[in-house]
């Protein structure tokens, strides 16, 4: 017996097989691609999506982490081990060392350095000829998102010009540039938190462990909680309270694992992925608005970031 | 309705939003977002904020899909966006195209995505020109499902004679470009995305329209973009050939990566390669570690075959009792997407699946003007023209007719010295 209606794939197989389908035309289409993994969560994911893509073979690219050195240890450890697990190629290029170039000149020493990092991106892209740059960027993550193409072309500066975007259409994607340009990449364009967390569990994907309920000293400022006296790699103590601050403690967990000094957790006590998927679907604030602290000042401080070069 | 999770999983429904300006497109979107808890509490903060700074009284939800600082200056949407919620059985991408007059391929670029698209008319003001324009570029680019939303029904006291008319006075004008006759399925539904009216609730005041909610009509549609059989269709992006010496398993490995475009393909089918037309048997197919039997429409899978035969990247492999001849010459609607004009004595680039090739202009056979219909004879292609034109090929491509196969009869221009999308191509 036939049956009218067809088989269909779930959300979640559509959202992967878009995905794969778009890694492959990056590695299809460009001569030097690299995936920029920072540990995160949307990160993770698309190394299992480049796991599906590519595997028995080697990814057709590197992995690169664009390091502020304000990153939370275990985020960084976790980071290096999964590169090492997977036997893939991690270049790590820091904020710091452009620092130290002269090429990022921080206003005050406590600025966040979030936004330099796309000075340092911009030097690794040229200092290895990376005509490609797979990101794990979401078009649910902030307005100025909703218009971003799955490849976007950047400039020889590294700029995004909106009015200068090539349509897309069906699934035809344009990587084409030439010298010197770079295409931007974003495979999970189409995702939105909640299916980020479903992939998760779905796939049993192994996380840092800040994302799940831990006890945390913090202060309130400026509205948002702020996590205080935090250990780097290195031993360092960053994110100093201010004298009239009280500390608490707290429990909490991260959405975005971003720079130290710019990323707040929210209070909560899941502790493993099916009660994150459980919060995220009763949660009321948006992922940005929850946990990034710069992207607060301006409604469109992220479009103004994007066209200086950001992610 | 908080969405509910782990219900079971109705797939995902891409669909988008057409109509003139101020025909509520925005606001219906917002109604959307709003009635479905997508939007949450900090966002709806932030864009009460601006409505009052704007100095409205109630909240604006159109604000919800305000974009990209330049256009709010602008005041108006120039570009393609998207948006997405989900009812907890299935997720839905919506894409947001502006209606305005000069913008016919932001609507083509969002309609080559859409399995439905939702045509709105303000009750005040019936089918205009604007909505033949839209209906007819959703039935070029091949959306199977039309839904038309007569809009601000409070404005007209809810009356039912005028819903009526309307719907009339559409469905004379579909059968004129034969939208039904070719298996479009068109449906018509009362709404205020005002007061939310029939979209996820029904409302107190159009008890005489017992046809589904918007959301209702939406969570039905099938997900599939058709329900007839098609040929299986897969152009190969990537070949894997890991050849580790070590692991003998490994050694000969020859995977063939890429998505099913279209049909479906089991272990042990018979397929043959184009253009080169060497055939095999399937000997497996993968998805990451899993094996799988069988692989549909739009996965992206690794096919093994049993026979070592040359392929590369832009070659597709379809069932050999499928297989068709590759072509060097094709016919196509095209519409034009960039500022600068078509310049018939170029030279540019197809590309096609996963396939690229040169392509010289044969002949436009006429320009379509999408407000009236009528074919005019032109010389040359400016932004947002629609025109019959043909094309000379200097590598083969294996194509389909556009009306049977959306994926392998659709292709795109590109112009190489600026390596834009210069157009974007439907296939006769
Ligand atoms: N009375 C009424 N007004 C509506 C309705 N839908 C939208 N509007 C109003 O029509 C105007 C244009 O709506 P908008 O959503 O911005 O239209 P767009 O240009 O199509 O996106 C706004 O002032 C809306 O508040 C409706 O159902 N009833």
């Amino acid at each position: 017996m036939t049956t009218l209606t067809r088989q269909t794939l779930s959300h979640l197989d559509w959202l992967e097989a878009e995905a794969i389908h778009i890694m492959r035309e990056v590695a299809g289409q460009c001569e030097r691609p690299v995936l920029l993994f920072s540990g995160g969560k949307d990160s993770i994911c698309m190394l299992r999506i480049a796991e599906k893509a590519f595997r028995p073979g080697k990814f057709p690219f590197p992995l690169m982490h664009i390091d502020t050195g304000h990153n939370y240890k275990e985020v960084v450890e976790f980071r290096d081990k999964r590169a090492a697990e997977l036997g893939e190629r991690l270049i790590v290029r820091s904020v710091e060392d452009s620092m130290k170039r002269g090429t990022v000149v921080l206003k005050h020493e406590g600025e966040s350095r979030n936004k330099h990092q796309s000075v340092t991106l911009l030097e690794a892209i040229e200092e290895f000829g990376f005509d490609a740059c797979i990101g794990g960027a979401r078009r649910d993550e902030e307005k100025a998102r909703a218009k971003e193409r799955i490849m976007s072309f950047r400039d020889e500066f590294g700029q995004w010009d909106p009015k200068n975007q090539r349509p897309e259409l069906w699934n035809l994607y344009n990587a084409r540039v030439h010298k010197g340009e770079n295409i931007r990449a974003f495979p999970i364009s189409n995702w939105t938190e909640m299916d980020v967390w479903q992939y998760i569990e779905r796939e049993g994907l192994e996380l840092p462990s800040i994302y799940f309920a831990h006890q945390r000293n913090i202060v309130m400022r400026g509205g948002a909680i702020f996590p205080v006296n935090v250990p780097l790699a290195t031993g360092e103590i960053i994110n100093q309270p201010k004298a009239d601050e009280e500390i608490v403690n707290m429990q909490v967990r991260f959405r975005t694992v971003g720079d130290i000094t710019c990323t707040a957790p929210v209070p909560s006590d899941a502790d493993n992925v099916a009660k994150i998927v459980l919060e995220t679907a009763t949660t009321t604030i948006t992922e940005r608005g929850a946990t990034r602290l710069d992207d607060q000042t301006s409604e469109a401080s992220m479009e103004q970031r994007k066209k200086e070069g950001y992610f | 309705m908080n969405a509910p999770i782990h219900l079971q999983d109705n797939g995902l429904l891409r669909f988008m939003t057409c109509g003139s300006v101020d025909d509520g497109k925005s606001t219906l979107i917002g109604r959307l977002l709003f009635d479905t808890k997508t939007i949450l509490e900090d966002t709806l903060t932030q864009i009460e904020r601006t409505s009052k700074k704007r100095g409205m009284e109630a909240v604006d939800l159109s604000l919800l899909t305000d974009g990209l600082q330049a256009e709010r200056e602008q005041g108006i949407t120039i570009d393609v966006a998207y948006r997405y919620f989900s009812t907890g059985t299935r997720k839905y991408i919506i894409a947001d195209a502006p209606g305005h007059e000069q913008y016919t391929r932001n609507m083509v670029t969002a309609a080559s995505t859409a399995n439905l698209a939702i045509i709105l008319i303000d009750a005040r003001k019936g089918v205009l020109t604007q909505t033949r324009r839209h209906s007819f570029l959703a039935h070029l680019v091949g959306i199977p499902h039309i839904l038309v939303a007569v809009n601000k029904m409070d404005l007209v006291d809810y009356d039912q004679a005028t819903f009526d008319r309307i719907r009339a006075d559409y469905l004379a004008f579909a059968e004129q470009i034969g939208l039904q006759r070719q298996g479009h399925d068109i449906r018509f539904i009362p709404m205020s995305a005002l007061n939310g009216d029939m979209i996820v609730d029904r409302g107190e005041d159009m008890d005489w329209y017992t046809g589904p909610t918007l959301l209702e009509i939406l969570e039905a549609a099938p997900a599939a973009h058709t329900e007839k059989a098609e040929n299986f269709r897969f152009p190969v992006q990537y070949v894997c050939r890991p050849q580790d010496s070590a692991n003998p398993e490994l050694h000969d490995f020859r995977g063939f990566m890429g998505r099913v475009e279209s049909g479906e393909i089991a272990v042990g089918d018979e397929v043959t390669v184009l253009p080169s037309g060497r055939s095999s048997k399937v000997k497996a197919i993968q998805l990451g570690s899993d094996k799988l039997d069988r692989a549909i429409h739009e996965q992206s899978v690794t096919i093994l075959l049993q026979d070592e035969i040359d392929i590369s990247r832009g070659d597709m492999i379809v069932k050999s009792s499928e297989a068709k001849e590759p072509v060097k010459q094709i016919d196509a609607m095209l519409c034009w997407l960039s500022e600068t004009p078509l310049s018939p004595a170029r030279t540019y680039i197809i590309r096609h699946t996963s396939r690229e090739s040169k392509a010289k202009i044969g002949a436009i056979e006429y320009r379509v003007d999408v407000n009236t219909l009528e074919q005019q004879p032109v010389q040359g292609l400016g932004m947002n023209d629609i025109a019959k034109i043909s094309f000379r090929l200097a590598q083969p491509l294996c194509v389909d007719r556009y009306a049977d196969n959306r994926a392998t009869g659709a292709f795109i221009v590109i112009d190489e010295s600026t390596n834009n999308t210069v157009a974007a191509g439907m296939i006769d």
